[in-house]
């Protein structure tokens, strides 16, 4: 066989090949540059953040293109690392954010509008959305935030207490609850309690507030209004829970754990939120577990409303990788996704089919939830809002362990207040924002 | 040949750092004290207000403000001299003659000095700890009821003027002791001989030459307890009730956690001058108290 | 007699009060190596009776504090070596080369001492924002690459070293800077083994400025990690005296085995010299 040799030979036969070579070489790393994942950093708070990791195998495995990297993030340091990752240039792609502190971020103009993206989607459907919680995302027609679950307060209760007491059912207005905690208390004896109110915690008393007809602040947001007639009945009916011996004037470090001594009944009433159902049902004890259920909020003449919390999905403005972080997003927004997520922790889907699957309609401790939320009043949706409820808390502690008295606190907190707004009330008038 | 230049090549690197990250941000504080430099300031400029004395003066009609500058007070007025008596009586004691194996005491007690503030505050958390903690163990063998040192407002200061004396008495005792090495021993010779007592020794030529170093020391500890901020941080966060707000912590809230820059500045410059004055004040005390 | 009194209560004292000083670093180690739990019951235990490294393992291995044990490492000592080199080259020149202005421009710096480091505190935080450095080792590293309190104390050490020997070196024909690394820092020994440990103490003590500027949990230092661990797990007892410990005994050996320098670079910077 003849074959060229020589010089043209390297040209002809040996050239073609490398070259060949090299483009398989450069087109294997295109490739690898174009598969190679995206990370996204999430920033999660408490429970949802040791169990949302359950979740993702299945995200990354549907796409493959992308990394989650979980940060968990406490609750008592999340308002703080949130506004410091602001100030340093250091936010997450995106994270979990509590409802009360969508209006603060959008803001400080920290969120992208999702508007556009929501509107493509499939999944994030808003019409399948419980309108009031679909609403609190929605700032000045931009769409900040996806909700990711709803939350509200009520009662979790022991009923062999209540029923050992003499309460035949759970109060559905204060003037029954004032009852049942007597009662509870004379049965409990000097060392336990009837309901626990950790004075660190705001909820239980903004609850109490909202229930209000009165508006805990007025004018859109620009002054308090703590010493108006509502908040001033709310704050002495809580007060007055601490007064009466009912309920043990502790903060919430000093309850060794809450889970013990609920089994232990040192108090029979605690108010508190929708993960909580699966927490009981893991940390209680066994024997325990037909002696406790769950009650909506009472309130002034009846019925009471309770808190629209919750939390949703947020992208951050500095984020690049929008596009990988809504993958995300749609992912827990999943009706069956929001389902497992329930499973887990309890929280509560913010849409209605997961409502429909038998998991939530036939959970005995869930209906008192989903009666609870036809009956929900958001916190005012202002930026402020995280430094006035702790304002209004330290104020409830003056009154309840530093004998202040309930008129001179809520005029002191009004002016407080007043201060803390006063450059929203300056930004409003010079047409900085809404 | 001395060169003319290489002196300030080998202080350029220095003082730049210093100026550049010291005495300009210093500068910038007032300048951030007259504006009202908030988180909206900070996600657009544009939102900053030039706003003069009015951080002061809001400062000055704020309870919570006062109710910091007392709690401090209290805790330089009862924390100093208590240190101060401690490390000159442990120093006393380890300058005597009587002492044995003093190496080992002098380390002993000055080993709480190194430690790190916050690792301590955590230690004493517990062992101040209501039902379980050793304090209360200790007292309930002497018939004193179970006190509530960190949860109930009028103990918990006292317990944090605790923590900072125990950390830092070492640290005064190590200065103290030095200068009690530097008396001459013929001075307490001569008084033994007139048959002065140990104690009259120590009144009448101990304390009067240690003066100048008491004073100085006395005024650096001060300036030092001050700035109280790690030991509340840790322990109590400010409560219970406020009790143990420091000035500081005050700062650290307003600008760290709410992020109002423009106020913040307005409270460090105002602890600055707090320290200023008091300075120049014990100064001048001492200087009439103390022989030249 | 007297003299035997006056003995057991001197000794007797210090007995006392060494016990106070080292019963609370003690109590940290026995706890942490008791089993959760064992340390909140009545009576209060001295002694772990089952002792467990399971709270080391914990923080170590799962709380992410080997990372923060790291970070602390690393920048303490990257301060230590920056800083000891600027503060040792300008601590020199204050006290041996002559320029223009060295007293006013000392006496300025030595100024700053009296102005407390928060008031510098916010603007710092905007400028290193700006400069990009914050959350990041920089933001730690960079403002503490001098500090006056370094600069008196090489200063004050440096003038006691005899002007001949520096001149002679001159009339020989070496630079300044060949007399500085030559003849001067052998001679700075003592003194800059005494900045060093300060400067480490204090740079892995610091607590307040890597709070502020460091936000990232991969970068925190041990005080900072250990008081957000101590702020969510409040009941766990043994587990934070784990991380106690785990801050406090490196410089509590550091300092034992060089307690002789810091001690000289305590009392030679308080006493006037």
């Amino acid at each position: 066989m003849t074959g060229r040799t020589g010089p043209s030979a390297l040209f002809s036969r040996i050239f073609p090949r490398l070259l060949l070579s090299a483009s398989l070489a450069l087109c294997a790393v295109c490739a690898a540059a174009a598969a190679e994942p995206v990370t996204l950093k999430f920033w999660v708070m408490g429970r949802e953040g040791e169990v949302v990791q359950q979740l993702l195998p299945e995200f990354e495995r549907r796409h493959p293109d992308i990394r989650v990297e979980v940060q968990q993030v406490p609750w008592t340091v999340a308002h703080e690392k949130l506004l410091t990752a602001f100030a340093g240039g250091a936010l997450p792609d995106l994270c979990q954010l509590g409802n009360t502190w969508i209006a603060e971020f959008s803001a400080l103009n920290a969120l992208t509008d999702l508007d556009g993206l929501s509107r493509s989607s499939s999944v994030v459907v808003p019409q399948d959305y419980f309108g009031g919680i679909w609403n609190t995302n929605v700032v000045a027609s931009r769409l900040e935030g996806i909700p990711w679950y709803v939350d509200t307060r009520l009662l979790f209760y022991r009923s062999d207490l209540l029923e050992r007491a003499g309460v035949r059912s759970p109060p559905r207005s204060w003037n029954e609850w004032e009852q049942a905690l007597a009662a509870l208390k004379r049965s409990a004896g000097p060392d336990r309690y009837a309901i626990l109110l950790p004075l660190n915690e705001p909820e239980p008393l903004l609850a109490l507030a909202l229930q209000q007809q009165e508006p805990i602040l007025r004018d859109n947001g620009q002054y308090g209004d703590f010493s108006g007639t509502g908040f001033r009945r709310a704050l002495q009916f809580y007060a007055s829970m601490f007064r009466n011996g009912w309920a043990p004037a502790v903060g919430g470090a000093q309850i060794a754990n809450v889970w013990d001594e609920f089994a232990r009944g040192y108090f029979a009433f605690y108010i508190s939120g929708p993960w909580n159902i699966e927490e009981f049902k893991r940390r209680l004890p066994g024997d325990l577990q037909r002696d406790w259920m769950t009650a909506p909020l009472p309130g002034p003449n009846g019925p009471g409303t309770s808190i629209a919390g919750g939390a949703s999905l947020v992208i951050f403005r500095s984020s690049r990788k929008t596009q990988a972080a809504w993958r995300l997003i749609e992912y827990l927004s999943e009706p069956a996704v929001q389902l497992r997520f329930q499973a887990i922790t309890g929280n509560l889907p913010p849409r209605r089919a997961p409502w429909r699957d038998p998991q939530l309609a036939d959970d005995v401790y869930a209906r008192a939830f989903r009666e609870q939320l036809e009956r929900v009043r958001p916190a005012p949706r202002i930026p402020e809002w995280e430094r006035i409820a702790e304002a209004m808390q330290e104020t409830a502690e003056e009154v309840v362990r530093g004998g202040a008295s309930v008129d001179a606190a809520t005029r002191a907190l009004d002016q407080r207040v007043d201060a803390i707004l006063e450059k929203r009330r300056w930004m409003l008038a010079h047409k900085k924002m809404q | 040949m001395k060169s003319r230049v290489a002196p300030w090549i080998f202080i350029a690197p220095a003082l730049a750092v210093i100026g550049l990250f010291f005495f300009v941000p210093v500068i910038a504080a007032f300048v951030l004290s007259v504006t009202d430099f908030d988180i909206y300031a900070m996600a657009d400029i544009g939102n900053l207000r030039f706003t003069g004395l009015e951080n002061y003066a809001r400062l000055l009609s704020t309870p919570l403000f006062w109710q910091a500058l007392g709690n401090t007070f209290y805790f330089v007025v009862v924390g100093v001299p208590l240190s101060i008596a401690l490390s000159l009586g442990s120093a006393l004691l380890l300058d005597s003659h009587l002492a044995r194996v003093k190496p080992f005491y002098r380390t002993a007690l000055f080993a709480p000095v190194v430690t790190t503030l916050v690792a301590v505050a955590v230690v004493w958390r517990y062992l101040f700890h209501t039902r379980y903690g050793m304090v209360n163990y200790a007292l309930a063998h002497i018939g004193i009821g179970p006190v509530d040192w960190l949860g109930d407002p009028h103990w918990a200061m006292p317990t944090i003027i605790l923590l900072a004396v125990w950390k830092n008495f070492g640290y005064n005792m190590i200065i103290f002791l030095a200068s009690l090495q530097t008396i001459p021993a013929e001075l307490y010779e001569a008084a033994r001989i007139d048959g002065a007592s140990p104690a009259r020794q120590t009144l009448h030529i101990t304390l009067p030459l240690l003066g100048p170093t008491l004073a100085l020391v006395g005024i650096i500890t001060m300036a030092g307890y001050f700035q109280l901020f790690a030991e509340p941080y840790v322990m109590t966060q400010g409560g219970p009730l406020h009790s143990t707000l420091s000035v500081l912590y005050f700062m650290y809230e307003e600008g760290f956690k709410w992020w109002n820059f423009g106020a913040a500045s307005a409270v460090a410059l105002m602890l600055f001058g707090l320290i200023a004055a008091v300075t120049a004040l014990l100064m001048r005390v001492s200087r009439r108290w103390i022989a030249p | 007699m007297k003299r035997g009194f006056a003995s057991v209560f001197v000794n007797g004292a210090l007995a006392v009060l060494t016990v106070a000083s080292l019963f609370p670093l003690v109590w940290m180690v026995s706890v942490s190596f008791m089993p959760a739990g064992a340390a909140s019951t009545l009576p209060p235990p001295l002694f772990p009776s089952a002792p467990t490294l399971a709270h080391y393992h914990e923080l170590l291995l799962r709380a992410g504090m080997l990372r923060s044990l790291a970070n602390s490492l690393f920048l303490a000592t990257a301060v230590t070596v920056c800083s000891l080199a600027f503060n040792t080259l300008a601590g020199y020149a204050f006290a041996k080369l002559e320029f223009g202005g060295r007293e006013r421009i000392f006496r300025t710096l030595a100024s700053s001492l009296l102005i407390p480091g928060q008031v510098a505190m916010m603007p710092l935080f905007l400028l290193l924002k700006t400069m990009g450095l914050v959350n990041t080792y920089g933001g730690v590293i960079v403002p503490a690459l001098a500090g006056v309190f370094g600069i008196y104390l090489v200063r004050q050490y440096a003038r006691t070293i005899p002007d001949e020997l520096i001149q002679a070196a001159r009339i020989d024909g070496a630079g300044e800077f060949r007399i500085f690394t030559s003849v001067i820092l052998p001679l700075l020994r003592p003194v800059l083994a005494s900045l060093a440990i300060f400067t480490f103490l204090g740079s892995w003590n610091d607590f307040m400025w890597p709070l502020v500027v460091l936000a990232d949990d991969k970068l925190q230092t041990l005080p900072v990690a250990l008081a957000s661990l101590s702020r969510e797990h409040v009941q766990d007892n043994e587990l934070m005296m784990a991380g106690s410990v785990l801050t406090v005994l490196p410089v509590l050996l550091l300092f034992l085995a060089l307690q002789k320098h810091y001690i000289q670079g305590l009392v030679a910077g308080s006493v006037k010299g």
